[in-house]
């Protein structure tokens, strides 16, 4: 049997262990259905959550139109819209603040108090202060998003830049690069690693905040729709929901590493 | 006349309270075409003198100049290879040789005639599109060299640049240099700690002292190409020069263990 498929296997063995005995347990009645249904209870209303509600009407849809018109998948959409657009703002004004504060010793003395300030403030804790800006829908939710993507791509950028190896900026001096090429080719490049692992760790805030403002200020979205099940009852529908969750962070987060993996090819560190 | 023209350069460093003098009143010229060998045990300040010729760390008082004019910045007209290669590990090798013409904005065609051209030169074809950390270190090396002699400069600053190579290797690249540097007409300033290198390489060798830094021992070396290592005439100046450079070794070691004694 090949390594590969072997791990693969031996690493889904706890996880159908804890089904067989969580659908085991709850066939037996051991706890009612509204409170933890069966392992195929939620399956199952994942299944229908998936699929389209209503049947096609080709008068006012395309067919891939239809084809995503599920709840689940409408709500996972809005839910990643709000974490991307969060955090290519977030992360769009971190970025060029942070090359300029590792380059820029006086504007590292300017900035860098107020950031120590600001940065231990949880993105949760501006909700009153979101709500009270942007009143309810999307912008509240963005605006926490992006505060939670801010801070770690900022904090990794002002580190790369600070440690970028001296011997790469004699070596581009000495074969006579002006200012401009010396941050373009070399900085930036030499700060990739840092500002990546940033990026990472932000999306990963971003997405933490995305649920949490949703269960506030919107009426969609993944972290909406396990709150309103509350509501009701609907304990599989929340289970569903919170699967749903953590497959688009693996889904992101797979992404992502990718990326780096692309980007950093030149890496030492990733040569296996 | 001379090409580099050191004078009275004198530099020193504040390190823990006390005032380090690196360098003390060195004069040189140093001819077009010369291949000069800075030698020396660490902290004689050969690889400080040769940072100030590429105008990395400027001298404390004194001139430096290069065809009559004075060195205030680093350029591409003193082509620096490091020991640590300093290759940028986000370029390919052809980007590395290619990225100081880059910088000149030179047309994209006579970049790429001329990588191929040093790639070809030194037996870098097959990695023209590999990243550094897929090279060995004599490899990489040999990159660096095509780096600095894209930029085509009269002049090559070399600062121990084969001092990680196993010897094999080291030979292998001393003999490569001899031949580019034969073909070329460049002048080279080589720091090294290693005397047989220093004989086999140069034409000119200048012993430094330890602490202040001056010139010991300015030695021509009239030998000819290709030297013989083994040769009696190669291990007499091989002995005269270990005798200078121990002397300034033992002043280094002495030196040492008194800083340790007194922190």
């Amino acid at each position: 049997m090949p390594a590969r498929l072997k791990d693969f296997l031996q690493g889904l063995l706890i996880p159908i262990i804890l089904l067989v005995a969580w659908e085991a347990s709850a066939r037996a009645g051991f706890f009612s259905a509204a409170i933890l249904p069966a392992p195929s209870a939620v399956a199952a209303k994942w299944w229908i959550s998936l699929l389209p509600a209503q049947p096609i009407d080709p008068a006012s849809q395309s067919y891939v139109g239809w084809m995503f018109s599920g709840e689940l998948i409408q709500d996972a959409i809005s839910s990643l819209y709000r974490v991307l657009t969060g955090f290519v703002i977030g992360a769009g004004l971190a970025l060029p603040l942070g090359l300029l504060m590792g380059a820029r010793p006086t504007i590292y003395r300017l900035c860098n108090p107020l950031m120590q300030i600001l940065r231990p403030i949880p993105p949760i804790a501006y909700i009153p202060l979101a709500i009270l800006w942007f009143g309810l829908g999307n912008p509240p939710s963005v605006f926490l998003i992006s505060i939670g993507a801010f801070f770690p791509v900022l904090m990794n950028t002002i580190a790369g830049v600070r440690n970028v190896d001296n011997i790469y900026l004699l070596a581009a001096a000495n074969l006579g690069a002006g200012q401009w090429t010396l941050f373009t080719r070399v900085i930036l490049p030499a700060t990739m690693p840092y500002i990546l692992a940033g990026v990472r760790i932000g999306i990963g805030t971003a997405f933490i905040v995305v649920i949490v403002s949703e269960m506030i200020a919107v009426n969609d979205g993944l972290g909406y729709r396990i709150l309103e099940a509350r509501e009701f009852m609907w304990s599989d529908k929340i289970i569903a929901g919170m699967i749903t969750i953590g497959l688009l962070g693996l889904a992101l987060d797979t992404a992502v590493s990718r990326l780096n993996n692309h980007l950093l090819r030149w890496h030492r560190g990733l040569d296996q | 006349m001379s090409q580099i023209a050191i004078r009275h350069v004198h530099k020193s460093f504040a390190a823990k309270q006390r005032e380090v003098v690196a360098l003390r009143d060195i004069d040189l010229d140093i001819n077009p075409g010369e291949f000069v060998c800075l030698l020396g045990p660490s902290g004689c300040g050969k690889s400080t003198l040769l940072n100030a010729v590429a105008g990395f760390s400027l001298p404390s008082s004194g001139e430096i100049s290069v065809d009559g004019r004075r060195i205030t910045q680093p350029g591409p007209d003193r082509g620096m290879v490091f020991q640590e290669y300093a290759l940028f590990p986000w370029m390919t090798v052809a980007q590395n040789i290619g990225f100081g013409l880059e910088i000149q904005k030179k047309p994209a065609d006579e970049i790429a005639a001329k990588v191929g051209q040093l790639l070809d030169m030194l037996h870098l074809k097959d990695f023209r599109d590999r990243f550094p950390k897929d090279l060995s270190g004599g490899m990489r090396q040999r990159v660096a060299i095509a780096r600095v002699l894209a930029l085509d400069s009269p002049i090559l600053l070399m600062d121990e640049p084969f001092g990680a190579l196993d010897a094999l290797t080291r030979r292998n690249l001393q003999d490569e240099l001899l031949r580019i540097w034969s073909k070329s007409g460049k002048t080279i300033l080589f720091v090294t700690h290693s005397i047989e290198e220093s004989i086999y390489l140069a034409d000119r060798i200048i012993v430094m002292t330890y602490r202040p830094g001056t010139v010991k021992r300015d030695q021509r070396v009239e030998l000819p190409r290709p030297r013989d290592p083994s040769s009696a005439e190669f291990n007499e100046l091989k002995r005269e020069l270990g005798r200078l450079v121990m002397e300034e070794q033992q002043r280094h070691a002495a030196d040492e263990m008194q800083v340790a004694a007194i922190d």
